[in-house]
């Protein structure tokens, strides 16, 4: 058993060696997507460690990705490029702390449209406070950042924030997110600590959410509260994660990279018909999938453990 | 960890590498051209999507038709080659902008790439532009600094001024129509919270102190509102003769209905981006007569005429009087460019920065890559909506105040 | 100046409780999360536009046209798409995210539909842009249509819902989907009409709303946002509290722009959301089960 977690651990090692060697063969192109799909990575994977396990549905992720980007834009000309992540980081922690504090007891649909009121309340807030207390809006953000380093950075993000989704399905954490998610009730009597949980997850998600708006925008030179707050991002990051399933360690992944490439595939080869074909596909999915798109992830994947269980004994959740 | 799933993270590495990898081996062959290719990002979709389709996506559509309908477009040995177009949809994302447009330039490798629509979108891609050489026309873009801009990204021409010379040329009017007693000297001001509304207000606040003019209401209110009763009410009771809004469309085409209802009729009504557009003369009619805004046109040039007749009948729709012209104009520049100096990049950014070119517009030279010769002001007058300031430029109109009051 | 606050309030707060009752039938009753339920609302305001711009046909006489089409479209929308979703789901979270992914779908066909169709251009036209006096003060009668609307459809929407046998069943479907057949309830007949219902008073703010606001083909989400915030606020499924949540937004932004500063219109508009979802975590009228 522990020379396959090692063997696992090497191969992870290897392979995000493998996919920090890329910029030295993508073209500048094949770059550009590899920064807009692990960027969607993380935001799906790091989405996933709070919603998966709780099944609290978070349409926030641009609340705490606009945060990011825009600290980087207030501060940009002030501090060094390492202090900035930091201090973004900071500020999104903050952030996270205090609304998962007020906001965690909220269930459902509450608390997804709670968190996509809070987004919106969050630019405004930016919009309102730029325009009356220091009169201008957009910022502009020149850092000598390459395309190479956003990748190497957003790569590094990536690695961790699987990293941190592993030890977290691990360790007692994991385990008492599960019962949470199965049933609040029952976990408060087994004597687990349902807020604070939620709470300690729900930060650190939103702050890895944070960094990646971070360290994507200086990719955009301008930074405006209705670019860096772009609700898209919510939902794409939520549908992601939702079609390859929340509660894997790699089911973001497995949603983010196809519907990340078909929506690049769509939008070059049907301009004009890109929403139609979109759609449709979307249901077409849901449709094909008859027992709803997690069940089917979960069914094939609890098919995949018996195999698994079968040769590789002795693993366990 | 379970090995399945690394077998998964394995078999999806490995696609993307194989994806990466085969973008090198795409590359254009240096044969003999028999096409000009063109690309664009531009929004289709999402919030941008209704400025983009009427200032700029039109114009891309009617040049290029314009362009292939004469034979196509003309190289310095008189060859003629057709334009084929590649178009994406950057989904009003500043992310999909800036792949969209690196795919443009390195994967697709189009001759030319066109602006997108919009001040943060050109302001995003302008890296890019300059890093892969090509030459930027911004059209869709009102900035003040545009000359920092053009010290930056050489190649980069910003075609539609900046706040501060739309805020100066109202103020001009306002002082002049004050000392003249047409108006008081009060001006009640809104703007939309937003990089467009912003920039025009921060711009006015000193030019109109400059020129002894008094803002007795001074609000910002965010994009998305839709009832500006309010607003209407608190300036109809602050005495002020002149209402400024820096609006977007929907709030300008509100803020002229709510404003009749409210019987509003301030002698100066000036309205932001919508009002030069062509919905707005049509639903609002004799009532539109007097309302300012921003840009306008020369309506004796003839030129002008045939290319609004021109856009009418293969777009169906109108252009709008500000940003379309310009837009139509900077691609004849570009034109005119590749069939003077070709297909050299280089050459063509060099020949747009210093050549002059007969356009739409008439004869239009760039000044530091700025298009300078614009219209800051405009009005409505017979169904026009025609450029009043600069009022020494030729083909200026006459301002006309007080406005009408509103007709029912 | 109260007055008029206050008047101007009720009337923008008229068009959010209009917009966003459609909703709360079908998330409430119907229990599909229906994002696309704003292209619905602008789907009946293109149709609105063309029959005004092109064949000369009033809006009000618009309404009539586009209230049974949009009932229609929600009928079949219902019985093709959501019907067997609602069948296969094993339990209401299983068929939210069923419904929030299969109608994010639609969202787009709808959107991609109109985009082929009318462009991206804004379009507006002004119809019934004329001052009514309400107690001193001018009041837009397109604007003033909408509250009316709003009170007379909620009201009559009310009553039906309590006071008729067909309005109990539609609310016991609401609150016990799975015990309702028992006492020989047609679950699917209900949760389908309750779904067309939505998409007719859909359609009927749509045709309003395109009176006096301008809008675009791809501005349907704008609507579904507000009318979400206003159905959450209120109490999933509970049309006086879609009403009052819609009329206090409205009452709040008048307020906020009129008193403090335009600019916190929306910032004030998603506070009071969030500190009424924190007072109570089920919306106004909310039951507190949920």
């Amino acid at each position: 058993m522990k020379s396959v977690l090692s063997l696992q651990v090497a191969l992870f090692v290897v392979i995000v060696a493998a996919l920090a060697f890329l910029p030295v063969f993508a073209s500048p192109y094949g770059l550009t997507l590899m920064i807009g799909m692990l960027g969607y990575v993380t935001l799906a994977t790091a989405w996933a460690l709070f919603s998966g396990p709780t099944r609290y549905v978070s349409l926030a992720t641009v609340a705490f990705f606009g945060i990011g980007a825009y600290t980087v834009a207030v501060f940009s000309e002030s501090m060094a490029y390492p202090l900035l992540l930091l201090v973004s980081a900071a500020i999104g922690l903050l952030v996270a702390s205090v609304v998962g504090f007020a906001t965690l007891r909220l269930a459902g649909v509450y608390f997804v449209i709670f968190t996509f009121g809070l987004a919106e309340l969050i630019r405004q807030l930016v919009t309102w406070y730029e325009v009356n207390m220091t009169g201008t809006l957009g910022r502009y953000i020149f850092l000598p950042v390459t395309p190479e380093g956003i990748y190497w950075q957003l790569l590094g993000l990536a690695a961790i924030t699987f990293a941190i989704s592993w030890g977290v399905g691990r360790s007692r954490i994991g385990l008492a997110l599960k019962v949470i998610g199965d049933d609040e009730v029952v976990a408060a009597h087994c004597g687990i600590n349902v807020a604070r949980v939620k709470l300690a997850l729900f930060a650190v998600s939103s702050t890895i959410i944070t960094l990646v708006g971070a360290i994507q925008a200086p990719r955009w030179t301008y930074v405006e509260p209705v670019i860096a707050f772009n609700p898209t991002v919510s939902f794409l990051t939520l549908i992601m994660a939702l079609l390859g399933g929340a509660n894997r360690l790699t089911g973001p992944l497995l949603g983010a990279v196809p519907l990340f490439l078909l929506f690049e595939w769509l939008s070059a080869n049907f301009p004009n018909h890109y929403s139609i074909i979109l759609g449709l596909l979307f249901i077409a999915i849901v449709f094909i999938l008859p027992r709803g798109v997690l069940a089917f992830a979960e069914e094939n994947w609890k098919r995949w453990r018996r195999h698994e269980v079968k040769t590789v004994p002795g693993v366990a959740e | 960890m379970k090995t399945f799933q690394r077998r998964h993270v394995l078999r999806t590495t490995a696609a993307v590498l194989a994806l990466a990898v085969t973008d090198l081996g795409t590359f254009a062959l240096a044969q003999d051209k028999t096409s000009v290719r063109f690309g664009y990002a531009i929004s289709k979709t999402g919030p941008n999507a209704g400025g983009a389709g009427i200032t700029t996506l039109p114009n891309y559509q009617l040049w290029v038709k314009d362009v292939n309908d004469a034979g196509g477009l003309e190289m310095p040995d008189g060859k003629k080659l057709p334009i084929e177009v590649i178009e994406y949809d950057d989904r009003s994302s500043s992310e999909e902008v800036v792949r969209a447009v690196e795919r443009l330039a390195t994967q697709d490798q189009v001759d030319f790439i066109l602006a997108p629509w919009g001040t943060g979108f050109n302001l995003a891609v302008a890296p890019l532009f300059d890093r892969y050489g090509y030459p930027q026309l911004a059209v869709s873009a009102v900035t003040d600094k545009a000359p920092d801009f053009v010290q930056r990204w050489k190649k980069s021409y910003w075609m539609l001024g900046g706040g501060h010379d739309y805020a100066k040329a109202l103020a001009a009017i306002l002082a002049d129509a004050s000392k003249a007693g047409t108006i008081n000297n009060k001006v009640a001001m809104i703007s939309v919270a937003d990089g467009f509304g912003i920039d025009l207000v921060t711009a006015a606040r000193p030019a109109f102190e400059e020129a002894g003019i008094e803002l007795v209401y001074d609000k910002t209110y965010p994009v998305g509102t839709s009832d500006f009763s309010p607003m209407i009410n608190e300036a109809s009771a602050s005495g002020a003769d002149t209402f400024v809004a820096f609006s977007y469309p929907p709030d300008t085409f509100a803020l002229t209905q709510q404003s009749q209802v409210a019987n509003f009729n301030p002698k100066v009504l000036y309205l932001g981006v919508g009002t030069g557009f062509p919905i707005y003369g049509k639903n609002n009619g004799d009532n539109a007569t007097g309302i300012m805004s921003l840009g306008g046109i020369d309506p004796n040039n003839q030129e002008n005429a045939a290319y609004r007749k021109r856009h009418e009948e293969v777009t169906g729709v109108a252009p709008d009087y500000w940003g379309s012209v310009i837009t139509y104009a900077s691609l004849q520049m570009l034109q005119e460019a590749i069939k003077r100096k070709g297909l050299d990049r280089e050459a063509v950014s060099a020949e747009l920065s210093t050549g002059t070119f007969q356009t739409v517009l008439g004869e239009t030279k760039l000044e530091e890559n700025q298009l300078r010769k614009l219209w800051w002001t405009g009005q409505w007058q017979n169904g026009q909506f025609v450029g009043v300031a600069p009022s020494d430029r030729d083909g200026a109109s006459k301002i006309v105040l007080p406005r009408q009051a509103w007709t029912k | 100046m109260l007055v008029t606050a206050l008047l101007s309030g009720l009337v923008l707060g008229g068009t959010y409780a209009l917009v966003a009752m459609g909703l709360t039938l079908q998330y409430g009753i119907a229990r599909i999360m229906n994002l696309a339920y704003g292209e619905m609302i602008i789907s009946a305001a293109f149709l609105a536009y063309v029959l005004y711009a092109d064949a000369g046909i009033n809006p009000v006489v618009g309404l009539l046209i586009a209230a049974p089409a949009g009932f229609l479209l929600g009928y079949v929308v219902y019985g093709v798409m959501m019907r067997p979703l609602v069948a296969r789901a094993k339990d209401k979270a299983s068929l939210e995210i069923d419904s929030i992914l299969a109608t994010f779908g639609l969202l787009f066909v709808i959107q991609g539909v109109l985009l082929v169709i009318f462009g991206a251009n804004f379009t507006s036209y002004n119809y019934l842009n004329v001052a009514v006096d309400v107690f001193g003060t001018n009041i837009a009668a397109n604007r003033l249509l909408a509250l009316v609307m709003a009170l007379v459809l909620g009201g009559g929407l009310y009553m039906l819902l309590t006071r008729t046998l067909w309005g109990t069943a539609l609310r016991a479907v609401a609150v016990a989907p799975a015990s309702a057949p028992l006492v020989g309830i047609n679950v699917d007949k209900a949760a389908r009409m309750a779904f067309a219902l939505g998409g007719a008073l859909a359609a009927a703010g749509g045709v309003v709303i395109s009176m006096y606001q301008t809008f675009t083909a791809t501005s349907g989400v704008v609507f579904t946002m507000k009318a979400l915030i206003v159905v959450i606020m209120g109490g999933v499924g509970n049309i006086l509290g879609a009403l009052s949540a819609g009329l206090i937004l409205g009452l709040v932004e008048t307020f906020v722009a009129t008193y403090i500063d335009p600019g916190l219109t929306l910032a004030a508009t998603y506070g009071i959301f969030l500190a009424i979802l924190l007072w109570r975590p089920a919306g106004l009228f909310g039951r507190a089960s949920r």
